[in-house]
């Protein structure tokens, strides 16, 4: 070892971000501003009342999805929005309002059943094809070309004849809807995890980890999984929010859950058709509205976290002429690099 | 050079700019307060290390600033036309509209880029680029524009310029792309060219031929110059005047032959001390060679390689590309081969060969007693625990994601040394502490070290398994001088305690003379050389070799200018 050179101060450490900064979402509602901010904020806000309505469905509702009569007996039907029923009543004599907090619960379920049944296959399948390459590669990017061409909506409506024959209860049509949404999606996972994997196979800290002797899982894993995942939350929200369109979509082709089963926004809207030209507003208007703000609630969020991901496209606030101070960039004698064995017994008090 | 006193008129002059930039983490200034002025037929050349500024401080000429950037001072650049007689029309770049802006550049200033192949646009031909510039400032027919592009061409030294101006990028060599850039620069004779690193992406011997050329821009066009340039040898060769920054001040000004033979600044005095010299390594290499036993000559080589040949698969219907053809060598126990060449002459294809990553088609490589060619990834595994390699970027060696602990552990755990990252961190702070890092750094991620720090985790991570053959390929050249000459230290160290065998492939001839016992020289993939430092460097024999050390410009302007003639002389003698 060469002899010591003068000791140097320990150059102060960027704090270290806490847990709570880190997690996805809340990291970038801290970097973002201006107008990303406030579309960030609003998707959260949208999306997060859409999942209270969701989880908590049974405390908000005042009557259930199915419920027709209360201790002063039946309801009516295509009543006015009033005291008892702040949304009104449906044509088929249920509670508005009830039905639009219930439906949150169903879609809610759609989404999550959808993403975790095209998440894993689709980002197993993108890693292992972009990583060997070769004839997989090609057969399965082939497959996922066809894939595309499929429309959602018809497969949806095969899918929900195959599970139930037609007959559509709670499960056959959450199912229907979440697995025309998977064969649509299993692609689109699949092509951005291939592109980002291909692309990192190349750098050279995967060539690193092969010459240490590495094993393809480890490398697989460890280096190229870990570091392919910026661009899923992307995708994540516009694969909820499809899945959303697509159930409430076969709802109202008449493929959707019967309404004794579960609450849903597209068999609201179906049954509400005839009342639009009759003048009777709110059996169609709310839950339209559900059906949109949930979708944009969750697309706003995916699209801000994707601007916000790329350095590019995120906005920043101006400086002011001449401000800040001149970083020490420079790795110049008397600079970082100084930190040398003086500065091993020079910063570390405890090194012997 | 006093600009009264030699009556020459000021092309540009920089009072008192401040840059600031927008960041994530705030607000950053990048250049602070800087004044500088450039006359009439004069090279300007602003000297520093990554990070010191002076890309920023050039780009603001042209306006070229990013929009999280702001500016305050003066640039005043003079107007080649619309002034009185005698005097020229003078604009502030910082306080002109981007309609303004755009009048002026091309017109008045113009660029030639660092990269020229990703300066030209592929698609379109190298002589619509040209008219391109030509025709936003003007009005000129089709055939007018395409006249001047191969007057241009030719002037910058194109051969066969008629039919050239129709040729796309792809069609032209490294070099020759940078002189259609610079022709696309002069086009409209402006009074000032910046110049951001032109010959950094240049072979060394193409980098001779391209500053020629910016030397006659000066002398035959009367162009003023801002060159910018990490490289003490282009500055020496080029400049008149020379502008040091460092952490967005401009610390020394002088010209050339001055500030070269005296340096005032502590910083430039540093700065051109780390400059590698030729020559320089003859010392430790007989010191070495002396240390060395009797028997060593005949020990069993780390690695043979004979008539080796590599060759990557060609596209559907054509042949291969024959990257390395019929080379051998040896690199015995303990001892550093350079490997030398220019870029495409097979270096980094033979590193990677030794280190498995790349297929031997032919001829034989024996690495520790293993044959690569047509080894299998399993037998090969474990001898991959006898060899370390260190990668060219230090920025993308890293996986991102994992600390630099777990980055050096990782060989360990691989080959079973030790169970997790966590079980491995006492030998990751001794190999930490060997490449002189604090323990403390282990725990940082990749992005939070500068180049040269990682470059010296690289190093440590090469090493974890104490391998008896290291692969080093370009090591240090993303790096600044100054830090360069410190990681070239270490490993020259570290060779002496670790006792390695290993093979340092460089472009640069200095580096590879100040590690290495012997040196080979590559060109095309063939081995033209093969010999000690003072072999190769002193006495070059094959004409590739005595060209490629002409070429290699030195810190130093006067004897650069004698090397200069010497180069011609030889270019000359080899025409003929």
């Amino acid at each position: 070892m060469s002899a010591p050179t003068a000791p140097v101060a320990r150059a102060a450490r960027a704090p270290r971000r806490t847990l709570l900064s880190r997690l996805p979402v809340v990291h970038q509602l801290g970097q973002s501003v201006g107008l990303q901010r406030g579309m960030l904020v609003a998707g959260l806000i949208i999306t997060g009342v859409f999942v209270i309505c969701a989880l908590f469905a049974q405390l908000i509702a005042p009557y259930g999805f199915a419920q027709l009569r209360d201790e002063n007996g039946q309801f009516g039907a295509q009543l006015e929005p009033s005291a008892q029923h702040i949304w009104g009543t449906t044509v088929g004599g249920y509670d508005v309002f009830s039905r639009v907090i219930w439906g949150a619960q169903t879609a809610l379920e759609v989404m999550i059943v959808a993403i975790i049944l095209s998440i894993f296959l689709g980002v197993f399948l993108g890693l292992v094809s972009g990583y060997f390459g070769g004839w997989l590669d090609r057969i399965l990017v082939v497959l996922a070309d066809a894939i595309y061409a499929f429309p959602s909506l018809l497969l949806a409506i095969v899918m929900s004849i195959v599970i139930s024959g037609g007959q559509s209860n709670l499960y056959g049509g959450i199912l229907a809807a979440a697995i025309s949404i998977t064969v649509v999606y299993i692609p689109q996972y699949f092509r951005v995890i291939r592109s980002e994997t291909v692309r990192i196979k190349g750098e050279a800290f995967v060539e690193s980890a092969k010459v240490i002797g590495a094993s393809n899982a480890r490398i697989m894993v460890r280096h190229v999984l870990r570091n392919s995942t910026r661009t899923l939350p992307l995708i994540f929200t516009l694969n909820a929010s499809e899945a959303v369109l697509t159930l409430a979509g076969l709802g109202f082709l008449g493929f959707g859950i019967e309404p004794t089963a579960a609450a849903e926004w597209g068999f609201d809207l179906n049954k509400s058709l005839s009342d639009v030209t009759s003048g009777i507003w709110w059996t169609a208007v709310f839950p339209g509205l559900a059906i949109v703000l949930s979708v944009l609630g969750v697309t706003l969020v995916g699209e801000s976290l994707n601007d916000l991901a790329d350095p590019r496209l995120r906005g920043r606030r101006a400086v002011t002429a001449a401000g800040g101070a001149v970083a020490a960039t420079s790795v110049v004698p008397g600079g970082t690099l100084e930190a040398g064995p003086a500065g091993i017994t020079g910063l570390e008090g405890t090194s012997s | 050079m006093n600009n009264e006193a030699t009556g020459r008129q000021t092309i540009v002059s920089i009072e008192d700019l401040e840059v600031s930039f927008s960041t994530d983490a705030g607000a950053i200034k990048a250049v602070d307060r800087v004044s500088l002025s450039v006359a009439a037929g004069e090279v300007l050349a602003i000297v520093g290390e990554s990070g010191s500024g002076k890309t920023v401080t050039a780009k603001s000429i042209l306006g070229l600033l990013p929009e999280t950037a702001t500016a305050r001072g003066a640039i005043v650049l003079s107007s080649r036309d619309g002034g009185s007689r005698g005097t020229r029309a003078t604009n502030d770049v910082i306080s002109l509209s981007k309609r303004q802006l755009r009048g002026i550049r091309g017109t008045d200033v113009s660029m030639v880029f660092q990269e020229p192949s990703t300066a030209l646009n592929p698609v379109y031909t190298v002589g619509w680029q040209i008219a391109e510039g030509l025709r936003a400032h003007g009005k000129l027919s089709r055939a007018e524009a395409k006249a001047k592009a191969i007057d241009i061409l030719r002037r910058v030294g194109i051969p066969d310029p008629e039919t050239r101006v129709n040729y796309y990028p792809h069609q032209f060599s490294g070099g020759q792309k940078q002189r259609v850039v610079i022709a696309q620069a002069l086009v409209l004779d402006p009074g000032l060219i910046v110049a951001d690193e032109p010959t950094t992406a240049l072979d060394v011997t193409v980098q001779a031929e391209i500053l020629d050329l910016l030397r006659r821009c000066r002398d035959e066009f009367g162009t003023a110059i801002v060159l910018i340039t990490h490289n003490m040898g282009v500055v020496a060769d080029l400049a008149d005047r020379v502008a040091v920054m460092y952490q967005g001040t401009v610390v020394e000004e002088a010209d050339a032959v001055t500030l070269f033979a005296h340096p005032q600044n502590d910083y430039t005095k540093k700065l051109l001390a780390s400059v590698p010299h030729i020559g320089q390594g003859a010392l430790q290499t007989a010191e070495r060679a002396s240390g060395r036993a009797e028997a060593w000559q005949d020990a069993k080589p780390v690695v043979v390689a004979k008539d080796l040949r590599i060759e990557y698969p060609g596209r559907f219907g054509r042949g291969g590309f024959v990257a390395v053809d019929g080379v051998d060598f040896e690199i015995r126990a303990g001892e550093v081969l350079g490997l030398v060449g220019e870029s495409g002459s097979g270096k980094t294809t033979i590193g990677r060969a030794i280190g498995g990553l790349t297929k031997v088609t032919g001829g034989s490589l024996q690495v520790l007693d293993h044959e690569m060619n047509g080894i299998r990834e399993r037998v090969f595994k474990k001898v991959r625990s006898d060899i370390g390699f260190v990668f060219q970027d230090p920025a993308s060696s890293f996986n991102p994601l994992l600390t630099i602990a777990e980055c050096v552990a990782e060989p360990l755990v691989v080959h079973g040394r030790a169970r997790d990252p966590r079980a491995a961190r006492a030998r990751v702070d001794e190999l930490l502490e060997a490449v002189q890092l604090p323990k403390s750094y282990g725990d940082r991620y990749p992005h939070e070290l500068s180049g040269g720090q990682r470059q010296r985790a690289s190093l440590a991570r090469a090493l974890a398994l104490e391998p008896s053959l290291l692969i080093a390929d370009e090591p240090t050249s993303a790096l600044d001088v100054s830090v360069q000459a410190r990681v070239l230290e270490l490993f020259a160290e570290l060779q002496r305690e670790f006792g390695f065998a290993a093979l340092f492939i460089s472009h640069d001839l200095a580096v590879v003379d100040l590690l290495a016992d012997r040196i080979a020289v590559l060109y095309k993939g063939k081995l033209v050389e093969e010999g000690t430092g003072a072999e190769v460097l002193g006495a070059p024999k094959h004409p590739y070799t005595q060209r490629l050390l002409a070429s290699l410009p030195v810190p130093d302007p006067v004897e650069q200018a004698e090397r200069r003639e010497a180069l011609r002389a030889l270019r000359a003698a080899e025409r003929v």
